[in-house]
């Protein structure tokens, strides 16, 4: 598990191609073109209209096991692609590092492959290293999905955020989004980069210098360090979450104050929005921090609409995904 | 229209399918005693149009309109292992269906499938009264103990033969076409 867990931190978006390029896994956002994009979206529609019926479970899995692995702690994810996969009548099993024999130093392969033996037929992987979703693809023989990794992608959340938007407006073509804060760190921003420019909107980034990942340049986004200037701008103001425990080991802001004087999203910026104008956070949210307290409860915040739409969405990612098994 | 390799042979025009519409309405009319209580259900594609012009006939014969829903079944299909299908319409029934007289129609009953899968879908949301079915054309073939109650055309096919039925809402035109795989010269 070492050889592939180190130095994975700061890979840019589209560096595991290579690996990711396996068509029966969602393991990165660049693994769906805007057919698929457009097919997962249609489902996700359906889904939002099954989970409101009185019985609101469809047997498009029955029969089909998932296994949620779960190596890093997490409640929207985790509880959502459960939750999804008994909407569709598949049987769920959910491990977590501790809970398993990975406590006991078993490896990660033999782990999966145990779960493999036992007719599992499809995984979702979460792992705070960068690139063990990929590697798990290589060594089972059923699909994986990528619950999230390190800081290489979360492409889930990026398609319950494009889902949640959509919802909205219809359409994404010609938005402005600024992403603000922790981009370095964050899967989240580089698989909602990905997605929202495959929707069409155009996409800047707002952070300080040292919360920039490096190859930032490659990104199709414009980088600004004036988040008052970028406001008035923006159609969504999308504000990553600061992980404060990376913060401990390394620095990379002076304190988490100073921060969120420089780029917490206030009820003062919020006043600079145009009245069309709303906001998303990832979660989960240090309020105070990158959102203020009061801000993430306005009418403009989508962030409680982000997580009712994450069964829907993940109900579509396992259906377009698993029900093809034989 | 004609692939190649294959003959298509006319079975009902605009006039006659607008006959069996109009009779399928009679019928559901006298069997259930007029249209209290009814809900019309049509299965995507074709069956929601077809469903609206029956519902349409019952409104002239009856001066109710009846309610109308539509299913799609592409979560409640049995095809293990295909590739999965994206619905492509919603499935969504506008009234409570338990105490209702569900009608389910469609273009085409051949093997049973799709129907036994409609009735899952259904049960999701409620208890009907009673279901009953309507199609366009019985083509035969069953797999399953499914039958309809209102018939437009009894078609005898052959299992390789296709039915296509084609509606002005869809299509552009109204027709009923049998494509046979080309076995000599059949049709011309």
């Amino acid at each position: 598990m070492s050889d592939y867990s180190a130095s994975s931190d700061h890979v840019p978006a589209g560096a595991m191609q290579e690996i990711s390029n396996h068509p029966r896994s969602l393991l990165a956002m660049g693994d769906l073109d805007v057919h698929r994009l457009g097919e997962i979206l249609t489902l996700t529609q359906e889904f939002r209209s099954v989970l409101r019926r009185p019985i609101p479970k469809v047997p498009a899995l029955r029969g089909k096991t998932i296994a949620n692995c779960f190596f890093e702690d997490s409640t929207r994810t985790r509880c959502s692609f459960e939750l999804a996969a008994k909407r569709l009548s598949a049987d769920v099993i959910t491990l977590t590092e501790k809970g398993s024999s990975l406590s006991k130093s078993e490896s990660l392969r033999d782990t999966v492959r145990t779960l493999e033996c036992m007719g599992v037929d499809g995984f979702v992987v979460r792992h705070h290293a960068s690139g063990v979703p990929a590697r798990i693809a290589a060594w089972v023989d059923h699909p994986v999905i990528n619950g999230g990794d390190g800081a290489h992608e979360h492409p889930t959340q990026a398609l319950v955020d494009l889902a949640t938007l959509i919802e909205k407006w219809g359409s994404l073509a010609g938005a402005r989004v600024l992403i603000v804060g922790d981009v370095a760190h964050s899967r989240v921003a580089r698989s909602n980069v990905t997605a929202f420019t495959l929707a069409g909107a155009s996409v800047s980034v707002c952070a300080p210098p040292t919360l920039l990942p490096p190859g930032i340049e490659g990104w199709p986004v414009t980088v600004s360090e004036d988040l008052d200037a970028e406001i008035p701008e923006a159609d969504v103001v999308y504000l990553l979450r600061m992980q404060q425990e990376r913060i401990v080991d390394d620095p990379v802001v002076p304190s988490l104050c100073e921060y969120a004087r420089g780029f917490g999203f206030t009820e003062e910026r919020a006043r600079y929005l145009h009245s069309e104008a709303v906001v998303m956070h990832p979660g989960p949210m240090n309020r105070g921090v990158e959102i203020a307290a009061s801000v993430a409860d306005l009418p403009i915040s989508l962030v409680e609409k982000q997580v009712s739409n994450g069964v829907a969405v993940r109900m579509a990612v396992l259906y377009l995904f698993f029900a093809g098994i034989p | 229209m004609k692939a190649q390799g294959e003959a298509a042979a006319c079975v009902l025009d605009s006039d006659d399918m607008r006959r069996a519409v109009s009779r399928i309405a009679h019928e559901v009319v006298e069997r259930n005693r007029g249209a209290e209580g009814l809900v019309l259900v049509g299965i995507h594609t074709r069956g929601v149009p077809l469903s609206a012009r029956i519902a349409e006939e019952i409104a002239k014969i009856e001066g109710v309109r009846p309610s109308q829903g539509s299913v799609d079944t592409a979560f409640y299909r049995d095809d293990v292992g295909l590739p999965p299908r994206v619905p492509t319409g919603p499935t969504s029934v506008p009234v409570p269906l338990s105490g209702a007289h569900v009608i389910l129609v469609d273009d085409v009953l051949f093997t049973g499938r799709s129907v036994r899968a409609a009735l899952t879908a259904v049960w999701d949301f409620g208890r009907p009264l009673s279901v009953q079915l309507a199609v366009l054309v019985d083509r035969g073939h069953r797999e399953l103990p499914i039958q309809a109650d209102y018939v437009g055309r009894d078609l005898a096919t052959e299992r390789n033969e296709t039915v296509k039925v084609r509606v002005t809402e869809i299509d552009g035109f109204d027709r009923v076409d049998v494509l046979s795989p080309h076995r000599g010269v059949l049709f011309e």
